[in-house]
């Protein structure tokens, strides 16, 4: 019982401070607005932005799940081939010299502007470029991050399974892929909302006018400026869904990281 | 038919590296561990304790000599599974259960699903953790954590039992408790140990014959008997343990040369 | 073993256009695998060719001078973004490491803002110029760009920076504090040689990320002299030219290789800082 309000007063102690600033921060954003009468092209009132995600909440929620689905199939492309190279690169040495210095030289390039060459390459009316896009922003964090665990093994496993006179794929099995599954999350909460990034900028390169990206340029154009903010906004929101779906994940997965205290 | 010797060490010697740089860790050790004989290794660090521990286990090939576990080559013991070993650290799977922990090395050699909950039970009865088979190792304590390893050690009920500084994390009490518990088990599985260490106190109170080894490179330098009998708790406080001690740090000394002079008054 | 991966994915877009058929592959509706024409890829040949190749038939200049003004014009606008960001960046993380309130209220929106696509105000940020007037200087479009950077930019190294400063150890901040350090003393001896392992790759992701972000800006503003703008009028041309659109994207994979190698050559300088020393006590 006493444990259970010590928790709840930790979480409410470490939960407040990032309340308190952001309610405030739009607070003083509100007022400041009004004050200054700054005009909505540079800043809309917080009150004119939420007005129109009300107003026009069943549009924005139509290109929000344009872009979701995109970043989705993206997604999940990108990640099981990002898995399957990490799983080839730590076993075969000559795959593994080939496709690490190109991940990390291709995390220098802004994999987003290969979008129009996707574009000719399939019909400018289909959405595979942009997910071909998507898929490949994601595989490099996901091929890193999930190598770099099924590289690492703990000495004291590595000689635990050689007392046993495991077979080298049985010590992968039993050991190095479970091991490795905590660096596969890191790579796929960066990959998770890296997704919705990439699935959102590659919409700026041209193509199909469907989806989040293009609803705030035509509504910038427009200068429907309380509009645009609310379209950004639902845009942050589908960034953050993702994000929390991949800690979701994480916790489901690895139900041993939970800390639930010591015993003696 | 003549029970093997538990471990026959004949003209061990390991040297790592080649040509000026090689470091010679280990030469000429000659050793026999009777079967269910206790026996702990113990030297200052560099004598090469740890390295012989894993020759033994076939972890390491010796530069020369030969080693029979079991009467077998040291290779063909650890395929057959003829020893069970713990380390420093508990080295056990985050991921798994302390039950699932156990069960690793039965699971592995094809054990039955039934068959390896109940082998895992009733070792983890053996070492006093039966009620905490569904906790993962997090919640343990450094202390309860060896036990597990130690109960994992003996999971495929082996001829002999390796172990490396195993207790070397925990405090002072708790690893006086981890010694008696470890005299019970070991009594009722009839087991040989070979066990390395750092504490006098420790070789003394658990082993038979002490091995001291010295560094560089590393050799037997004397083994000395430890005859106290039943290992209880009054044996700590009892002469012939004191006695035992004092034998085995003058043997780690080097007997014979000079002590050290002491400065001030004495 | 880099050039042997190169070569092999030359080989395999051409074998690809060898073997694939010219409409690409379609399952049901959708076509999974691209065209094969030279419309839609254009051999190797045809894609270094296009360098070469006059820029507006008769007029001066070819397509490799085209580009590279480009990336020279947006690396200079990047570079305005990264400077910018970088420093707020650090003066954030140099607040939040000396105030506890502030890192508590403030960390989870600097983490959040790593998840969320901030890229998507770049339209809005557009509007700005010609219309706004800060502290005397006139809003230009090419403001919005920098801007657009330096908000990319300033996420990582607010982050890099502070668990770069807060990296030392009990046993170290202790012994400063024997010595009676100022806060100022402990944070130029101590934290920021002590950051540096995690400032240089938080640099790096943050000079990918100005380019990508100047990139992008240019895009969505439509910015003249840049190379996103050259892109998307390539991309304009691709049914007369189309192996023209690889040159500017070429361009900008060697910006951003541009941007990256130049806070290795930092890396470099900083050698000293990063040798990890097993310190005895």
């Amino acid at each position: 019982m006493r444990t259970q309000a010590v928790w709840a007063g930790r979480i409410f102690k470490g939960v407040w401070p990032p309340i308190i600033f952001g309610v405030g921060f739009l607070l003083v954003w509100e007022w400041f607005v009004e004050v200054r009468d700054i005009k909505p092209f540079v800043l809309p009132k917080p009150s004119a932005i939420f007005e129109q995600l009300r107003l026009q909440h069943d549009s924005i929620l139509t290109a929000a799940r344009i872009t979701g689905e995109n970043a989705l199939v993206g997604l999940a492309v990108g990640l099981v081939v990002g898995v399957v190279a990490a799983l080839l690169a730590s076993r075969v040495r000559p795959f593994d010299e080939m496709l690490t210095p190109l991940a990390a030289g291709m995390a220098a390039i802004p994999i987003v502007a290969l979008t129009p060459i996707f574009n000719t390459m399939f019909a400018s009316t289909s959405s595979t470029p942009r997910r071909l896009v998507v898929a490949i922003y994601v595989f490099f964090p996901i091929f890193v991050n999930t190598l770099r665990g099924l590289r690492q093994i703990d000495p004291v496993h590595a000689e635990l399974m050689r007392s046993y006179a495991a077979s080298p794929w049985t010590t992968t099995k039993v050991v190095r892929l479970p091991g490795a599954l905590p660096f596969f999350f890191t790579g796929l909460k960066i990959a998770s909302s890296g997704a919705v990034i990439a699935a959102i900028v590659s919409e700026y390169f041209g193509g199909l006018q469907k989806g989040l990206g293009p609803a705030i340029t035509s509504a910038a154009a427009a200068s429907a400026y309380p509009r645009a903010w609310a379209i950004v906004t639902a845009a942050i929101g589908l960034g953050l869904v993702f994000y929390i779906a991949a800690v979701l994940a994480e916790r489901l997965a690895m139900p041993w990281q939970r800390p639930q205290g010591e015993l003696s | 038919m003549v029970t093997p010797a538990a471990v026959a060490l004949e003209g061990i010697g390991k040297r790592f590296g080649d040509g000026p740089g090689a470091v010679l860790a280990l030469t000429g050790i000659d050793l026999t561990v009777a079967a269910g004989e206790f026996v702990a290794l113990i030297g200052p660090s560099g004598c090469g304790k740890s390295t012989l521990l894993r020759i033994i286990a076939n972890l390491i090939e010796p530069t020369e000599g030969s080693v029979l576990v079991n009467g077998k080559p040291a290779s063909r013991a650890r395929l057959d599974q003829d020893y069970g070993i713990a380390f420093q650290s508990a080295g056990l799977l985050e991921w798994r259960t302390v039950q699932g922990n156990v069960e690793l090395p039965l699971g592995l050699h094809g054990v039955g699903k039934a068959q390896r909950r109940a082998q895992a039970l009733e070792l983890l009865d053996l070492v006093g953790l039966a009620d905490f088979a569904e906790h993962r190792p997090s919640q343990l304590s450094g202390g309860m954590q060896q036990r597990v390893a130690i109960a994992r050690a003996l999971a495929r009920r082996p001829a002999l039992l390796l172990m490396d500084e195993p207790f070397g994390a925990l405090d002072e009490m708790t690893r006086e408790r981890m010694q008696s518990e470890l005299i019970r088990i070991c009594a009722e599985t009839s087991a040989a140990v070979v066990f390395v260490t750092h504490s006098i106190p420790e070789a003394v109170f658990l082993s038979q014959r002490v091995v001291v080894m010295s560094p560089r490179p590393g050799r037997i330098t004397e083994i000395v008997d430890v005859p106290l009998g039943a290992r209880d708790e009054d044996v700590r406080e009892a002469e012939p343990f004191f006695a035992a001690i004092t034998d085995v740090r003058e043997a780690l000394r080097g007997r014979g040369r000079a002590p050290v002079a002491e400065e001030g008054p004495a | 073993m880099l050039l042997l991966a190169l070569v092999l994915l030359a080989a395999l877009w051409e074998l690809y256009k060898l073997v694939i058929p010219a409409d690409g592959v379609r399952v049901g509706d959708a076509l999974i695998l691209p065209r094969s024409d030279d419309t839609s890829m254009p051999h190797l040949s045809q894609i270094f060719g296009a360098f070469g190749k006059q820029e507006v038939a008769g007029a001066s200049g070819t397509v490799l001078s085209s580009v590279i003004s480009a990336v020279w014009y947006s690396l200079r606008l990047a570079a305005a973004g990264f400077a910018v960001g970088v420093v707020v960046g650090f003066m954030l993380a140099l607040a939040m490491q000396r105030l506890r309130i502030v890192e508590r209220a403030l960390l989870p929106y600097v983490v959040l803002s790593q998840t969320v696509p901030l890229i998507a105000l770049a339209p809005l940020v557009y509007g700005w110029s010609g219309n706004l007037n800060l502290f005397g200087l006139d809003w230009k479009p090419w403001m919005s760009v920098s801007v657009i950077s330096a908000y990319l930019a300033f996420f990582p190294v607010a982050v890099g920076a502070l668990r770069g400063l807060s990296s030392p150890p009990p046993v170290q901040t202790e012994l400063l504090r024997c010595y009676a350090a100022s806060w100022w003393q402990t944070l130029v001896r101590l934290r920021l040689p002590a950051s540096v392992p995690y400032l240089i790759p938080a640099l790096k992701l943050a000079a990918a990320a100005a380019v990508v972000g100047a990139i992008v800006a240019e895009i969505s503003i439509g910015l003249p002299g840049g190379i996103g703008r050259l892109i998307i009028t390539y991309a304009q041309q691709a049914t007369g030219d189309p192996s023209r659109v690889y040159a500017p994207i070429v361009g900008a994979a060697v910006m951003g290789l541009v941007a990256v190698g130049g806070i290795s050559l930092l890396d470099v300088a900083l050698r000293r800082f990063h040798t990890h020393q097993e310190g005895t006590w």
